[in-house]
C-alpha cells in the first residue's frame, strides 16, 4: 500500500484517515526552534465533505487513497441509480447513488457535465459547475415592467431545485444560476 | 520559462537594507561588537529536533565532511570565552528540511551575547531593539507557568504526562500518541495558546527539558526550570534567549542526551564540539544572549504572509 510522510504532505493530496478517503486542503509546518515539529492539516472527508483540522507528528507517514477526479457526462437515472459518462470518449458508464449525487442532484440536466469523486473505482461524490443554466418550470406569473425594483419570489427549475428569482421571470425562461449558494445570476436568452 | 525574478519585492528589499542598518546602529551605540564567525565547520549541533546540512570538502586527496552551521552560537562562545566582551552577529545559518511559510532552508539570524548581564536585562534589550525596528508598544512578559495557567488550567511543572494526553487529546485532533511531556507542552502552546497571546509577548522560565543551552535554576515555586526566553510576535516565534550554560561537564553531558535521542529517533549522532567544551573548560564569563529571526521580523515589519516575501531568493528560486 502506497503512503506519504509528513514531509510529502502538500495540498490536494488524497489520504486514508480513519479508513475514509480525504483531500488535503491546507498544510501547515509547525516547527518550533527546539523541540518535535508538527503538520496541521485542514482535511476534507470526500465522502460526507466534513472539513476539519489533524495535527501530525512530522515523520509520521499515511496511507494513500486511490482517489481520482473524472469529468462525467450526466445521462439518465432509473429511480435508483443515475448514470453518467466518461467524456474521453470511450462511452464508458459510471451508476452513482443517493449518497454520491446528494449535493449534485437538485443541479443534475442532462448532457451537462460534473465533477465525480472516484474511490477505488466507485463513485463517491458528484459536483455541479459552479454555473448552470436551467428553465423555469414553475414560478408566479411574472410583473411586467418589473425589471429594477428588488423583491424576489422563489421559482423551480427544471433540475428541481428552487431558487429565489426577481419578479419579472417567467415560466420558460432560461436562467443562470451559482450552485455554490443557490442564487439566481441572470436571464439568458434563449 | 525559466523563473528567474527574485521572491521579494524591490521595496521589501529596501525595507531589509533599512532594518539590518537599524541593528547595526542599535549595536554600535551600545558598543557592542560586531563579528563575523565561519558558516562552514567541523562539526555540528546534536540537538534531535535540528538537521544539518553536510558538505564535502576537499583537500588534497581527502574528504572532509563539514557542516553549514544551524547558528553562530558555538563560534560566537569560543570568542566570548577568549575575552571578546559582548558582541553581535548578523548571520546567515542553515537548517535541513525547514520549508514553510516561516520557514526558509537558508535564513538571517541576529545574535548577541551581553557580557554579565541577567537575563531581565536582556530581555528588556530585546524589547527596547524590537521596539525600535517594528514601533510596536510595550511587550508583556509571562512565564510558561503563568501562560499555561491562563490559557489551560494546568501547571505545566507538576502535570502528568496520562494528564498532559487527556488534555492534548480533548483541545487537537492529533494523530498517533507517542509523544513525550515536552512534545505535549509545545503542541498545546503553540495550537492552543500562542494564538491567544497578546501581539507580543516574552514567555520565560521554560520546563528544564527544554533547557537546550540554558542554565537551570530554582524558581520562587521551588521548581527548576531553564533560564531561557522565547519572544512571540502575531503567534511566530521571533528570538530565543539563554543566560548562558558554561559548565563544561552539564555541556557534554547535554550533549550525549541529545545524542542518545538522536539514536532513538534513527538519526546519526555528532561528535561533541571539542573546541566549544574546551573554550568553557577555560572559562565562559558570566552572559545572557539571545537569537533573533531577522527573517520574521521583516515579515512582521511588512506584513508579509510567506518568508519568501522578504527573502531576496527563497529556497525555491536557487
Amino acid at each position: 500500500m502506497a503512503t506519504y510522510s509528513t514531509s510529502e504532505f502538500k495540498s490536494g493530496l488524497k489520504v486514508l484517515i480513519d479508513s475514509e478517503p480525504c483531500s488535503m486542503i491546507e498544510v501547515e509546518k509547525v516547527k518550533p526552534g527546539k523541540g518535535q515539529a508538527f503538520d496541521r492539516v485542514k482535511l476534507r472527508n470526500l465522502v460526507n465533505g466534513r472539513v476539519w483540522e489533524r495535527t501530525f507528528k512530522s515523520g509520521e507517514s499515511v496511507e494513500a487513497a486511490d482517489v481520482m477526479e473524472l469529468e462525467m457526462e450526466y445521462l439518465y437515472e432509473d429511480g435508483e441509480f443515475w448514470h453518467f459518462m466518461k467524456t474521453d470518449d470511450s462511452f464508458e458508464q459510471v451508476a452513482a447513488d443517493i449518497n454520491a449525487i446528494v449535493d449534485a442532484k437538485i443541479w443534475l440536466k442532462e448532457q451537462d457535465k460534473y465533477t465525480m469523486v472516484l474511490w477505488n473505482d466507485a463513485p463517491i461524490s458528484v459536483t455541479a459547475p459552479n454555473f448552470v443554466e436551467l428553465e423555469v418550470t414553475d414560478t408566479d406569473p411574472g410583473l411586467k415592467g418589473d425589471t429594477a425594483q428588488g423583491g424576489t419570489k422563489p421559482a423551480t427549475l427544471s433540475s428541481g431545485a428552487v431558487v429565489k428569482v426577481p419578479l419579472f421571470v417567467n415560466i420558460g425562461d432560461r436562467l443562470r444560476v451559482d450552485t455554490r449558494n443557490s442564487e439566481y445570476q441572470n436571464r439568458v436568452t434563449k | 520559462m525559466v523563473d528567474w525574478k527574485p521572491s521579494a519585492s524591490l521595496q521589501n528589499l529596501q525595507q531589509r537594507a533599512y532594518v539590518l542598518a537599524k541593528i547595526r546602529r542599535f549595536f554600535s551605540e551600545r558598543a557592542v561588537l560586531e563579528v563575523e564567525t565561519p558558516l562552514l565547520a567541523s562539526s555540528t549541533v546534536p540537538d534531535a529536533y535540528i538537521e544539518s546540512i553536510a558538505a564535502q570538502v576537499v583537500e588534497g586527496n581527502s574528504n572532509r565532511k563539514n557542516f553549514l552551521q544551524t547558528s553562530p552560537e558555538f563560534f560566537m562562545k569560543r570568542l566570548l570565552a577568549s575575552g571578546s566582551g559582548s558582541i553581535y552577529q548578523i548571520a546567515k545559518a542553515f537548517r535541513q528540511e525547514e520549508k514553510s511559510a516561516r520557514h526558509n532552508i537558508e535564513f538571517t539570524l541576529l545574535e548577541w551575547y551581553r557580557l554579565s548581564y541577567s537575563l531581565d536585562q536582556l530581555m528588556a534589550e530585546l524589547e527596547e531593539l524590537v521596539q525600535e525596528v517594528l514601533d510596536c508598544g510595550p511587550i508583556s512578559r509571562l512565564s510558561y507557568r503563568e501562560i499555561f495557567r491562563q490559557h489551560l488550567q494546568i501547571d505545566p511543572h507538576e502535570i502528568l504526562l496520562e494528564e498532559l494526553q487527556e488534555l492534548a487529546s480533548s483541545e487537537i485532533d492529533l494523530s498517533g500518541s507517542d509523544l513525550s511531556k515536552t512534545d505535549y507542552l509545545q503542541l498545546l502552546l503553540s495550537n492552543s495558546i500562542e494564538p491567544k497571546l497578546p501581539p507580543f509577548c516574552i514567555i520565560y522560565d521554560y520546563p528544564s527539558e527544554q533547557a537546550a543551552l540554558a542554565t537551570v535554576a530554582t524558581d520562587e515555586h521551588g521548581v527548576v526550570v531553564a533560564k531561557r526566553f522565547e519572544l512571540f510576535g502575531h503567534g511566530m516565534e521571533l528570538a530565543n534567549g539563554y543566560f548562558e550554560l558554561s559548565d563544561a561537564a552539564e555541556q557534554r553531558a547535554r550533549f550525549e542526551k541529545d545524542n542518545a535521542t538522536r539514536k532513538e529517533k534513527g538519526l546519526q549522532a555528532h561528535d561533541a564540539d571539542e573546541k566549544l567544551i574546551a573554550a568553557l573548560e577555560s572559562g565562559l564569563p558570566s552572559c545572557s544572549g539571545v537569537a533573533v529571526g531577522v527573517d520574521r521580523l521583516l515579515m512582521l515589519l511588512v506584513d508579509a504572509k510567506h518568508i519568501s516575501e522578504v527573502i531576496s531568493f527563497d529556497s525555491e528560486r536557487v
